[in-house]
């Protein structure tokens, strides 16, 4: 079976039909799992006291905000090169998606950042480079409005998804190439996690819970968009007939 | 070649000239990007060329032990700043963040005045990645495992 099996839409949108409300059940289960241990169960941090509670939505949002720009240049590698036809969908859905978590990792850093460091904002290589990304998942949104003819916008907006895709190490690494005032990455690393297995496992169980919210939300997002492409073809056949 | 083949190696093409220059920038904008200098990095920097004390900038490195004093009026505090090969005198007035204290990272932003001392406009706790719950700080200090700094 190709990658190009599920290129028929109607077949995607049956089999989309059928895995979201499951991917949907599946996050709030995981969600409220997440946040009775990051709320409840999970002890206060030896250094940070409660406040380090709010690392239980930063970091997974702060994942996610790279994890769907990766995707997303990807989706817009795929479109580009090999011409999948849902390829740029996907990428289009997705873009929203990650402008929310990058705003969350945003606001909660922020919040998090004034009662630790005494600052709800610093211009530190990690903070700015994440705002950069912020405004790279708005320009690329702002690029497929823009653009009338639907094929040239996709284009064009790929384009800006892969220019931006550099932007991703930069984040990831910005702690370890220069001075900055965020801390270092504490799971993945090359020591292991220096986060105690009490304090990951509820953090890992928050990240998979994001991450199955952003399938179930994807797979909502690239159906509303085949059924807007359907109904704007019923449309031009309508006038034209 | 295909045409799938040739629009793969353009993209790849672009992209690793992209990555370059950005590699590029960023190495020739080091010096803005970094956030702080260390106490060391600082020492040679006014080595190479005089600190105008009007010059504002940042510096970092952990409170040095048995450093940290108060000024009879309660509100003006000195501390050393060490990066373990430098230390920096600093003075500050004004409000300290939740976390600090000695042995604790911290970020201070200010101009140095010519007697050599750093003198501080704010004070920002920068914590480490490490994690855990005060019970298991505890115990891991009480086993003599402790290998974080001292509270």
């Amino acid at each position: 079976m190709s990658l190009h099996y599920f290129a028929n839409p109607t077949r995607f949108t049956r089999l989309a039909g059928r895995i979201q409300p499951w991917a949907g059940g599946l996050a709030a289960l995981l969600l409220a799992v997440g946040f009775y241990l990051a709320l409840i169960v999970v002890p206060a941090d030896y250094q940070q006291g409660d406040t380090v509670r709010i690392m239980f939505v930063h970091v997974p949002s702060a994942w996610m905000a790279m994890f769907c720009y990766i995707f997303l240049a990807v989706a817009s590698a795929v479109a580009l090169i090999w011409k999948h036809p849902l390829a740029d969908l996907a990428a289009k859905a997705s873009a929203p998606i990650g402008a929310g978590f990058t705003f969350l990792a945003l606001v909660t850093g922020s919040l998090w950042g004034k009662p630790m460091w005494g600052a709800w904002w610093v211009w530190d290589a990690r903070l700015t480079s994440v705002l950069i990304l912020f405004f790279l998942y708005l320009g690329y949104m702002a690029l497929w409005q823009s653009i009338e003819d639907g094929q040239k916008a996709a284009k064009a907006a790929a384009v800006l998804a892969l220019v931006g895709a550099i932007n991703v190490p930069i984040i990831k690494f910005s702690v370890d190439w220069w001075n900055t005032l965020h801390q270092p990455a504490s799971v993945l690393r090359m020591d292991g996690p220096a986060i105690h297995p009490s304090m990951l496992w509820p953090l890992l169980i928050m990240a998979l819970a994001f991450k199955v919210y952003f399938v179930a939300l994807l797979l909502a997002r690239m159906r509303m968009e085949l059924n807007l492409r359907r109904i704007r073809a019923l449309r031009l056949a309508e006038r034209s007939s | 070649m295909t045409r799938k083949q040739r629009r793969l190696y353009i993209v790849g093409g672009f992209m690793l000239i992209f990555a370059a220059a950005a590699a590029l920038v960023l190495m020739a904008f080091e010096e803005n990007i970094v956030f702080f200098y260390s106490p060391s990095e600082l020492a040679r920097k006014s080595a190479e060329q005089p600190i105008p004390p009007d010059r504002r900038l940042r510096i970092g490195g952990l409170v040095e032990e048995g450093s940290v004093q108060r000024d009879a009026d309660g509100v003006t505090i000195t501390f050393r700043v060490t990066d373990k090969v430098d230390v920096l005198p600093v003075r500050f007035r004004g409000l300290l963040p939740d976390l600090f204290r000695e042995g604790q990272g911290i970020v201070a932003e200010g101009s140095l005045a010519t007697n050599g001392t750093f003198v501080a406009t704010e004070v920002l706790a920068k914590h480490d990645e490490t994690y855990m719950p005060k019970e298991v700080a505890e115990a891991l200090k009480k086993a003599g495992q402790w290998q974080g700094k001292e509270e």
